[in-house]
């Protein structure tokens, strides 16, 4: 039998309260008028409440994975957790989830910190562990509880960003195909694009952290708040993906033809659509599952996967690409076998 | 590539913009749709139709439609 790794189940779990366009409206009545915003594909966003932690989501994914699926908790020989808000500067966050979740204590348990591109670059550290070390049963967690960081009045990223996580077991079922190859991608040149410029290490919290500024568009935002330069990210977007994926078919040794679903991070479904026109990807071939959701940061790419089965636009045998980018600036991407 | 084809084409990317707001002196920014969704807008409809990918620094430094449209002219 081969070794080889494969996704086998997922699930996800969004927080209970919603954040509605009309709520939206509410705090930002300047905003109401513009038609234009419907473009951004979104309705309502679910939000954590204060004290709800990245972890706290990740361990109720992960129940609710091990309880959809039956999974045997014992089974579970490593757990992964990508997320960018951990419980302590230290210890790491997924050695206390493996004790949340009753993972046998041969279970190895590592933190990463990524984003957007958190869950390709996962199922490339899950397919390691199987496929080189001899693992038998990954959890890869994500979780993103961003909306904490938005600065009250920053309109853009209260607009398309919602919190969430999800639970992926990868396993090795020693199946012809699983997870195919991956390709990768760093620019840290653009790492003040999405950013959280005070509160870290380099820079501490200061008299001007909390200073209000504003952009171009009279967005506001503070240096100990979240900042997104839009049309940055729109342009590296544009300039990246596509490249990927052309990459990342010529690495696979497939033909566009042979690609049977693309799910990309959902960032929101205008730059989807953009990317998709460029590409040229037809519609029956291009899932988004983003108006409910908005934009889970790591955890957009598993939760659409999820969607894809439920609703029958992906099938056994059948194959997927993913495709991840956002800050550091990173990015990857990678084919799986349903 | 030709002026009006352009104004065309961004007239029909931008919901509510009527066909005929725009004309090549007009400064795409001040009509009342103008917003960072709106840029957005123009350059993913520039990179689609045209493959050029303005930046926001672009953008910055045209003001009429005219300007814009001899800058990715220049560009294709």
């Amino acid at each position: 039998m081969k070794t080889r790794a494969q996704i086998v189940k997922t699930s996800y779990y969004l927080p209970s309260k919603r954040f509605t366009n009309e709520e939206y409206f509410d705090i930002f009545p300047e905003s109401k008028g513009d038609s234009n915003l419907s473009k951004i594909g979104i309705k309502e966003r679910r939000i954590v409440e204060e004290d709800e932690l990245a972890s706290d989501l990740a361990v109720k994914a992960a129940e609710k994975l091990i309880n959809e699926h039956a999974i045997d908790r014992s089974s579970i020989d490593f757990v992964l957790f990508c997320a960018q808000e951990f419980d302590y500067y230290t210890p790491t966050t997924a050695c206390l989830i493996q004790d949340r979740l009753n993972l046998p204590k041969e279970c190895g348990a590592l933190d990463f910190n990524l984003g957007c591109s958190g869950f390709v670059y996962g199922l490339s550290i899950a397919k390691g562990l199987i496929e080189s070390v001899g693992v038998k049963n990954v959890l890869l967690l994500t979780a993103s509880t961003l909306t904490k960081t938005f600065h009250p009045k920053d309109k853009s990223s209260r607009f398309v960003f919602g919190d969430g996580a999800a639970a992926t077991l990868v396993s090795n079922t020693g199946n012809e195909e699983g997870i195919g190859q991956f390709v990768f991608g760093t620019d840290g040149s653009g790492y003040d694009k999405i950013i959280i410029k005070d509160g870290g290490a380099r820079n501490k919290i200061s008299d001007t952290s909390s200073v209000d500024k504003y952009d171009d568009f009279g967005n506001q935002h503070s240096d100990d708040k979240f900042l997104m330069k839009g049309s940055a990210i729109f342009n590296f977007s544009v300039r990246t993906v596509p490249k990927m994926i052309l990459e990342l078919l010529e690495k696979s040794n497939l033909k566009e033809d042979e690609i049977d679903l693309y799910i990309f991070h959902q960032a929101n479904q205008f730059l989807l659509q953009t990317l998709q026109r460029i590409m040229e990807i037809p519609d029956e071939k291009f899932y988004i599952h983003y108006e409910l959701v908005g934009n889970t940061v790591s955890s957009t790419i598993p939760i659409a996967l999820n969607q894809a089965l439920k609703e029958k636009r992906v099938s056994k045998g059948q194959r997927v690409m993913l495709v991840a980018f956002g800050v550091g600036l990173s990015w990857s991407g990678t084919t799986i076998t349903i | 590539m030709e002026i009006n084809e352009f104004i065309q084409n961004i007239e029909n990317e931008i919901a509510g913009l009527e066909s005929g707001t725009l004309a090549p002196d007009t400064d795409y920014r001040d009509i009342d749709q103008w917003s960072s969704m709106y840029a957005l807008i123009i350059m993913a409809m520039i990179v689609i139709k045209y493959k050029v990918t303005l930046t926001g620094e672009d953008l910055k430094n045209t003001n009429t439609v005219r300007e814009l449209f001899e800058y990715v002219k220049s560009k294709v």
